[in-house]
């Protein structure tokens, strides 16, 4: 593939996955309204029709790979072209974000799999698997209560009390750990937000500016909504702290 | 203008030959004018070398105005020097302190290969043109300039292209060493043109192409080129090349061949 080739396919796959992180944090969000809201909304996502949730997930980790394997070529062939530094190395006008994407790109990668690990397997805690909690009816976007109570199957995944136990202050550096993380979401899309558009060509110094921009609202927007949930866990301040399951006890070492 | 005469320590890249290792030697040179330019002030070092029988510092220049594109050097870290849009023999020792250490070391990229001191091969850069960076025209009479209409701002863009004196402070500043900027501004200044449209594509293809094959790393977008290029050449070029490459790669898909 030519350099341009996989400057293409950097692009594609990163929007591919910053208009995931996008609604996945808007979804998050959730945490912050009744119980019912993110339980009936995970339950959802997890009992989609047509297999769509196994399909938006290998596009996902289709576009992780991509993004990974393309990166890592990038990477050496560029080395291969500047096997020899200055002895004096100093950047005139390129943002630190901007110099630091492959770093960045590395813990984020650790991120998602501890990340994974932690909430989507729940092999961190396997005990998450065991809670659950009967939806009250309050009413959401996601109607799931008429359909789920008719059929008595509204017990449904308590996801609410798995993210709030998850952040609880006795884990205190899982929660600094995703705070630190999103910080490096901010950094690693502050620039790629921008330079994708670069590097399929639909940019120009008019359009620079506001997409440069546009980037950073976007990355700001994103590591707030994103760390106020560990950080709202971690003080114990969630709007529905109380409903959150008290009797849930760790056994399991990590593994 | 300032009366005062610079004292300078001067960190020099010495090689020999192109195998040779290399290694950085200092030199000191007193009483350098602060109106003489950076490479009025090598010239004082060679003398100065060549009276106590050392052999003169190699470097690069020609034109000594700006326009060559002959001169390089990266100096205390900034191919050209410190200040927008100018080239090594238009920086002025005025922008330096008396007493100050200028470490002065060649382009460093893989296709740049060190010839001697400081002087690197940029012969690559040619061949990126000779693959792509020309019209083909039937000799002949010209025709009118005026019976071919081109608007303003096109033509004010294809210009802005069009002044990269190809000096290679473009790959010398990319901490990848990548030509892109000098591809995207040779490239574009022609895809603009009406001229440059029978071939556009296919020089969008084989110029891209032959920068891969000189071993020019790829574009991170962090803009150090932008900022580093003595005729202010706009990113813009890249993107614009990017989306030529893109355009060519698809009609050639849909055109049946490989």
């Amino acid at each position: 593939m030519t350099s341009l080739g996989k400057k293409y396919v950097m692009a594609v796959s990163g929007l591919i996955l910053v208009g995931f992180v996008i609604g996945h944090m808007i979804g998050n969000l959730q945490m912050f309204l009744h119980p019912d809201w993110i339980n009936a909304y995970a339950y959802k996502l997890q009992n989609l029709p047509y297999g769509l949730l196994w399909v938006v997930r290998l596009v996902l980790f289709a576009a992780v790979v991509a993004h990974i394997v393309t990166a890592v070529l990038l990477v050496i062939e560029n080395r291969r072209a500047r096997p020899r530094g200055y002895s004096v190395d100093k950047p005139i006008q390129s943002t630190f974000a901007s110099r630091t994407m492959r770093y960045s790109g590395v813990i984020l990668l650790a991120f998602i799999v501890f990340h994974i690990l932690h909430f989507t397997t729940q092999h961190v805690h396997p005990e998450f698997r065991d809670l659950y909690r009967p939806l009250e009816g309050v009413p959401t976007m996601h109607a799931a209560y008429d359909l789920l109570e008719a059929t008595g199957k509204n017990n449904v995944h308590d996801v609410y009390s798995m993210v709030a136990i998850g952040f609880s202050a006795q884990y205190w550096y899982v929660s600094l750990f995703y705070v630190i993380a999103m910080g490096l979401l901010f950094l690693h899309l502050s620039h790629g937000i921008s330079s994708m558009f670069q590097s399929v060509g639909l940019r120009n110094h008019v359009w620079r500016v506001r997409l440069d921009r546009a980037a950073l609202v976007i990355s700001i927007a994103l590591f707030l909504g994103f760390a106020s949930i560990p950080v709202a866990g971690l003080l114990g301040i969630l709007p529905y702290q109380d409903m959150v399951q008290g009797a849930y006890i760790h056994t399991h070492p990590t593994p | 203008m300032s009366e005062k005469s610079l004292n300078l320590n001067l960190r020099v890249w010495r090689q020999k030959t192109a195998d040779a290792p290399g290694e950085f030697v200092t030199y000191k040179l007193d009483n350098v004018s602060p109106d003489s330019s950076f490479l009025e002030m090598l010239d004082l070092l060679n003398e100065q070398l060549i009276e106590t029988g050392e052999e003169p510092v190699a470097f690069d220049h020609d034109c000594r105005e700006g326009i060559c594109g002959t001169c390089s050097l990266t100096i205390n870290g900034i191919p050209h020097g410190k200040g927008r849009m100018i080239t090594t023999c238009q920086l002025h020792m005025r922008k330096f302190e008396d007493g100050e250490t200028i470490t002065v070391e060649p382009f460093r990229a893989q296709p740049f290969p060190v010839m001697r001191d400081l002087v690197v091969d940029r012969e690559p850069l040619d061949k990126i043109i000779q693959a792509g960076g020309y019209i083909e025209q039937r000799v002949g009479s010209a025709q009118d300039a005026n019976t071919l209409p081109i608007s303003k701002e096109i033509a004010d863009k294809a210009m802005d292209a069009a002044a990269c004196i190809g000096c290679g402070a473009c790959v010398a500043a990319c901490p990848n060493a990548s030509a892109m900027l000098f591809t995207g501004a040779k490239m574009s200044q022609l895809n603009l043109l009406p001229q440059g449209q029978p071939e556009r594509y296919k020089r969008a293809i084989n110029m891209v192409e032959s920068m891969d094959d000189n071993g020019f790393g790829n574009c991170t977008n962090i803009g150090e080129c932008e900022a580093a290029c003595p005729k202010g050449i706009s990113l813009d070029f890249i993107a614009m090349m990017n989306r030529d490459y893109a355009v060519a790669k698809v009609k050639r898909f849909f055109s049946g061949a490989a």
